[in-house]
């Protein structure tokens, strides 16, 4: 099987949902999930600036300013959406009701550290959003991302040099290459696309 | 006893120098405009703003900054495609900023408003945000003690109120209007339309009337576009 393109890591990120899950979709890449969930996943969509059962995004005459997701995108509601305040949002995260949410990463560690809202760079300005209280909060973490940065410099890490946005908080990775499982015992490798077991170990120094 | 303003100016008066101001509003959803601008109009100083980003475009939070009115602002999310005025004062050395997890913000906010004194919160253990705090393991998970974040003043924005100060919200603009609301020595909401009491269903009411201080009716809020750019 071929390296995987974004589509086919998010198609891959969707089947891996158990039906009926309550899921928040990290901005950026994880939005690419909802286009392959199944109709009838029973999948509710929560966006933490304050709705469960999102809908798709609005265009033309559907495109409300008072309905956006997290990305701050006009998005649409469900039958069956309900609106809530954001203490109460971020109660289903941090009280463990939300089953699972994704997210990118610019790191993971072995170990399932999350490094996703800072680069460290002296002139970047910090902003971290809900990504922290997602990390720590949702019972499943999915990350999907390049396993590998432009410069050929891989991803899953020993342990990460950028800041940390929630320690051990990881359960999967999800990338082009392969996907990877996260344990007590560190992280194993559960299939890979485009590259043989052996040779991925090699490059990650697994 | 909520009293209905006949302006925002006259909604916002008493704002003073130096005051924390907490404004409602997840990018443009919420925000609210002509509230912020009726503050920039009375023009006090050496504000520190809580609000979840650092305004958009160059009108309402980020003209208010861009007015040279905020010293301090406290946010999860200042940079966002269309954050421009906020990222220039900031890589100037003009506005100091204090990142705070979203969930970390709300829950702050909440505290305030409910008499909470400190709580102790698993969101950051381990990060560069939790360094300094006070650490405590509570059945052998982590927390970080997290203090409540007062305001002197709450702008706020909701669909509707009637004159007893009740408020139900529209969509993902209630965002943190209800929690800000309970925060504020003075609560400011404006809505769309004020109606009698007995207009509202006491079933849907989001914000009890208690909290709010002053409402003022802006029947056509200014909609900024949202250009759409991350938490």
């Amino acid at each position: 099987m071929a390296r995987l393109d974004r589509a086919g890591i998010a198609r891959l990120v969707a089947a891996d949902i158990p039906p009926g899950s309550y899921v928040n979709l990290g901005i950026g890449q994880p939005t690419l999930v909802a286009d392959y969930l199944a109709a009838d996943s029973g999948v509710i969509l929560q966006t933490e600036n304050g709705m469960l059962g999102m809908g798709g995004a609005a265009h033309g005459d559907d495109v409300d300013p008072d309905l956006i997701n997290a990305g701050k995108v006009p998005v649409t509601e469900t039958l069956g959406a309900s609106y809530f305040h954001h203490a109460d949002s971020f109660a289903m995260m941090r009280g463990g009701h939300l089953d699972v949410c994704v997210l990118g990463a610019f790191q993971v560690s072995f170990h399932g550290d999350l490094a996703n809202w800072h680069t460290g760079e002296p002139d970047a300005i910090p902003a971290v959003g809900g990504a922290m209280d997602l990390a720590i909060g949702a019972k499943s973490v999915f990350v999907m991302m390049t396993l590998f940065t432009d410069a050929g410099v891989p991803k899953l890490v020993p342990s990460c040099t950028y800041p940390l946005t929630g320690l051990r908080c990881v359960s999967r990775v999800y990338t082009d290459y392969g996907v990877f499982l996260v344990g007590e015992s560190g992280v194993t490798i559960r299939e890979t696309f485009g590259i043989e077991e052996q040779d991925l170990r090699g490059k990650l120094g697994l | 006893m909520t009293l209905v303003c006949s302006s925002v100016d006259e909604a916002v008066a008493g704002i003073a120098d130096g005051s924390t101001v907490l404004i409602g509003g997840f990018g443009t959803a919420g925000q609210p405009v002509e509230l912020i601008d009726a503050l920039r109009r009375l023009g006090p100083k050496d504000l520190t703003v809580v609000s979840n980003n650092a305004g958009n475009g160059s009108h309402g939070l980020a003209a208010l900054l861009a007015a040279g009115q905020v010293r301090k602002i406290v946010c999860s999310f200042p940079r966002q495609k269309d954050s421009y005025v906020f990222d220039e004062l900031y890589r100037s050395g003009r506005i100091e900023l204090e990142v705070v997890p979203q969930g970390n913000l709300a829950e702050r906010l909440r505290a305030a408003g409910a008499g909470i004194g400190a709580f102790y919160c698993p969101t950051g253990v381990g990060t560069p945000l939790a360094e300094g705090k006070e650490a405590r393991t509570i059945d052998g998970r982590d927390y970080v003690l997290e203090f409540p974040i007062h305001g002197d003043a709450a702008l706020i924005k909701a669909h509707q109120a009637d004159t007893l100060g009740n408020l139900v919200y529209r969509k993902t603009a209630r965002n943190f209007g209800p929690v800000m609301a309970t925060a504020a020595k003075l609560t400011v909401a404006q809505v769309s339309v004020v109606s009698e009491p007995g207009s509202l269903d006491p079933e849907a009411v989001v914000t009890p009337g208690i909290f709010t201080n002053r409402v003022v009716a802006c029947p056509s809020p200014a909609v900024l576009a949202a250009e759409g750019a991350a938490g």
